[in-house]
């Protein structure tokens, strides 16, 4: 067995370096298919109601929204072969409207496809290996990575065989389905937190144990949603071997002893919070040593069988500098800014990773016309082995782009509108749907962020300001993730209209903390204005090229706070 | 019987294609304008009957009944925001939904 | 009550004692926990006894009882609440070989996750039954060929197949 698909390897950029399915998992996800249209045709002829459905539609990605189902498809650690992007975006044309968004947790949801044709859209999806299960519901949600995963320059060891060992783990798990509540796990292998694994329920950190051994440090009890929290160590160092063993011990002991009582307090994080850090780490441990741990005999085999996928593609050996991109930087400045502003760096010489901005000045966040999803399947094969990534800042990465095709992969997604030389900066905004969509919503975000982007749509300034994120959510469940934006956003409902509450400092990195509110809430036409008053304090106040955050953790919150009473025009509302 | 504070309407959404749907005498339909008006207790009790035995029935799920104002020409038209956004469709794709083939679109405020 | 087993609807010869009703003395009988400690002294020895348990059962107070009883039912008071799933576990784990029966509104998708998790019954009430016949809970059941868990139910995993394909 090779990584490579044969049917592939002869196109010179198109071998993959992700896992394939073997036989074993093409009849489980197919099978999977097969019991979810069944499971429709039970609805749909009453076999089953509405309760009794609406679990196991959730767990095979379905929704039902505002104006439609709405179906959410796993991109297992954020990674995505040409060929499967085209098959998204011939599902997009063929069961939805052309086009599809991208999420904060490495999905791609589609916002109209009809009941009886999701068995179809799956079936269409098992076809390319990828599936939507368990991209909902209180189970074990599919296992998020660092997008930067095989090529990070900062990086000590790929996460996503970890990840793919978890998501087969955790697929259909026979005492875990039926959780309090999701549970969300990520997995990082570098220096720097891609992966904001401080707020999962679970976050593994990879690192090496005492005798350099491979194994990880376990952060437990992190999440978002009503009551946040920072996830709390519970392992310094877990050894591989015995990662589900581990993790099956964790699971076990939140089953039985986490809340059901109340929704808002049924996740890890509260059963942690009351039952206390020491209490629940032993808890766990004494369930680790009382489990039978035959069956895990053979994990170490397993990984080092999933982990032979993840091989490098063929990279050419190439300098470190490459003189044709930095000629054509000379040339083009918009191609400068690009390159300056969406290239990261790769860990092998004359390599780039470069992040397609999936956020145009006053578009919607992390959407893609099937055109688009195209193009982005083109470029990846003619200059990134066909093989492109999805991160939890709702962008595409194309991870290996040779410095010399820069201008060239540019001169590709500029024309298709993906070019935007956004990354990081101001204008890269995090939103969750809101209540466009989505049903659970109190306000909405999309326009919020369309207002902010529009706002601050000068480039030269975007970059004078620097790395600064700005995420919102539509409601209290936070899935786009406003407690860990520098800036942050939240839409709530106040005395019939909607109402915007920001906060300031959160971080999602390593050094996580939650965003502090800065006041009772503005209306949506007042928040790209209390922005701005923010940033302007914020240029006006830092140290060289101090960063937002480090910037409001010198001064202080109450700083910012008083700064935008008091420049604010509408400083009566904050 | 006594009077609601304000009319009221049944909103569900269609099982098979997860729409927007407004119970009107003829049964459900996704045109809010065409909507049954509830003005007192007993007629959004009958309302809500006729919702539930169509959960029953397998044709809507997620029935609920939600406050309307009256326009000019007499047609019901949601108070709240939320549902505001149902009768149209999303406000940042004013090509999709029921605003589509509605023509209806403006502000949801 | 419908019980089911293996996918198929099977006769029950077991029988719920009724809180307020006095201990018979002959027929299966299934006590609550609260009248386990009554039933096991004043039983018989060769008369058959099961108890059902809440799904927050303490598998180490039912313990000392197992060489007792020939079955465990675990009360699912919903469904979707999967306590009864690990509670399966623990009391297998603890050594508990009778009959294990799931009670309450399990649905016949779950028919994989009751088996794997030990249970060997499915006891549901009546309305459900109507709704989701044996056809449906037997072809739920059937509906993978393998899973990937290794050391629940007696099947081999995927990851165990793979194995031996593979070497
Ligand atoms: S944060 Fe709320 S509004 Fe936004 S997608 Fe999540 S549930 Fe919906």
């Amino acid at each position: 067995m090779t990584a490579h698909d044969p049917n592939q390897a002869r196109r010179p950029n198109s071998p993959t370096t992700t896992y394939l399915y073997d036989n074993y998992d093409a009849a489980f996800v197919r099978e999977r298919v097969s019991e979810f249209r069944e499971q429709v045709r039970r609805r749909l002829a009453g076999a089953t109601t509405e309760d009794e459905f609406r679990p196991f539609r959730l767990m095979n990605g379905l929704y039902l929204q505002l104006h439609a189902y709405m179906l959410r498809v796993a991109i297992p650690y954020g990674v995505l072969t040409a060929r499967q992007m085209r098959r998204l975006a011939e599902i997009a044309d063929k069961w939805d409207k052309g086009y599809g968004h991208f999420t904060t947790r490495q999905n791609l949801q589609f916002n109209w496809p009809k009941l009886a044709d999701v068995p179809d859209i799956l079936e269409a999806l098992a076809d390319v290996e990828m599936h939507a299960i368990q991209t909902s519901g209180n189970c074990i949600r599919n296992v998020t990575a660092d997008h930067f995963a095989g090529v990070a320059a900062d990086e000590h060891e790929d996460p996503r065989p970890t990840a793919e060992f978890l998501r087969q783990w955790s697929s259909l798990h026979p005492e875990f389905s039926f959780l309090p509540r999701k549970f969300k796990i990520a997995v990082s292998g570098a220096d720097e937190d891609r992966a904001a694994i401080k707020v999962h329920d679970i976050g593994l950190r990879i690192v090496r144990g005492p005798d350099s051994e491979p194994g990880y440090q376990v952060v437990a009890g992190g999440g978002l949603g009503r009551s946040p929290f920072v996830g709390k160590l519970v392992r310094e160092f877990l050894p591989r071997e015995d990662l589900l063993a581990y993790l099956e011990a964790i699971l076990r002991v939140y089953n039985r002893f986490g809340r059901r009582d109340n929704k808002y307090k049924a996740r890890i994080k509260i059963l942690v919070h009351e039952t206390g850090l020491d209490q629940i780490k032993a808890e766990i441990e004494s369930e680790f040593a009382a489990m039978d741990r035959s069956p895990f005999a053979h994990d170490a085999e397993e990984f080092a069988r999933i982990a032979s996928y993840f091989a490098p593609p063929p990279y050419e050996t190439l300098p470190a500098h490459s003189a044709t991109l930095e000629a054509a930087k000379k040339e083009n400045r918009a191609f400068a800014a690009f390159a300056e502003v969406n290239i990261s760096p790769h860990k092998v010489d004359g390599y780039a990773i470069v992040t397609v901005s999936l956020k145009p000045i006053g578009g919607i966040p992390g959407d893609a016309t099937s055109a688009q999803m195209r193009a982005l399947a083109e470029a990846s094969e003619k200059f990134g082995f066909g093989e492109l990534r999805v991160s939890h800042e709702q962008n595409i990465i194309l991870p290996h782009v040779k410095k010399d095709d820069l201008h060239a992969l540019w001169k590709m997604l500029e024309p298709a509108g993906l070019a935007t030389a956004n990354a990081g900066l101001l204008t890269d905004i995090i939103s969750c749907p809101g209540l466009d969509y989505c049903s659970l919503a109190t306000a909405r975000s999309i326009p919020i962020a369309q207002a902010i982007s529009r706002r601050f749509q000068d480039p030269e300034r975007q970059r004078l300001i620097g790395k600064l994120g700005i995420k919102i959510s539509g409601c209290i469940n936070a899935c786009g993730h406003h407690h860990v934006g520098a800036i942050g956003i939240l839409g709530l409902e106040k005395k019939g209209r909607e109402s915007y509450q920001i906060t300031l400092g959160g971080d999602p990195s390593l050094s996580a903390s939650i965003g502090e509110l800065l006041g009772p809430g503005v209306s949506a036409d007042q928040v790209a204005d209390v922005i701005e008053h923010i940033v302007d304090f914020y240029l006006s106040e830092r140290r060289g090229d101090e960063r937002f955050i480090d910037t409001w953790r010198r001064l202080g919150h109450a700083r910012f706070k008083d700064a935008v009473r008091r420049e604010g025009e509408y400083g009566a509302d904050i | 019987m006594a009077l609601l504070k304000n009319p009221k309407i049944l909103v569900a959404s269609d099982l098979r294609l997860g729409e927007a749907l407004f119970l009107g005498p003829e049964g459900w339909t996704p045109d809010c304008l065409a909507a049954t008006v509830a003005h007192d207790d007993v007629e959004a009790a009958a309302l809500e009957a006729r919702g539930k035995s169509d959960v029953a029935a397998n044709r809507v799920v997620d029935v609920y009944l939600t406050e309307v104002e009256i326009g000019p020409d007499g047609s019901p038209v949601p108070l709240h925001y939320r549902e505001k956004m149902r009768i149209r469709g999303p406000s940042v794709r004013p090509d999709l939904g029921k605003q589509a083939w509605l023509g209806q679109s403006g502000d949801v405020k | 009550m419908a019980l089911i087993s293996e996918g198929r609807f099977i006769e029950d010869e077991w029988r719920h004692l009724a809180e307020e009703e006095d201990l018979p003395k002959s027929g299966k009988l299934i006590v609550s926990q609260k009248r386990l400690g009554e039933a096991v002294a004043s039983r018989p020895l060769d008369r058959a006894l099961g108890v059902i348990v809440a799904n927050t059962a303490n598998p180490a107070e039912l313990a000392p009882y197992f060489a007792r009883l020939s079955l465990i039912a675990v009360a699912f008071p919903a469904f979707a609440d999967g306590r009864g799933f690990s509670l399966a576990r623990l009391l297998r784990r603890a050594g508990f070989g009778g009959e294990l029966r799931a009670s309450g509104r399990i649905v016949a998708d779950q028919a994989i996750h009751a088996r794997q998790c030990g249970f060997d019954t499915i006891e549901i009430p009546h309305d459900l039954a109507m709704r989701q016949n044996e056809a449906q809970w037997a072809k739920a059941l059937a509906a993978y060929s393998g899973t990937y868990q290794e050391g629940y139910g007696t099947r081999g995993s995927i990851l165990e197949r793979r194995r031996k394909a593979g070497s």
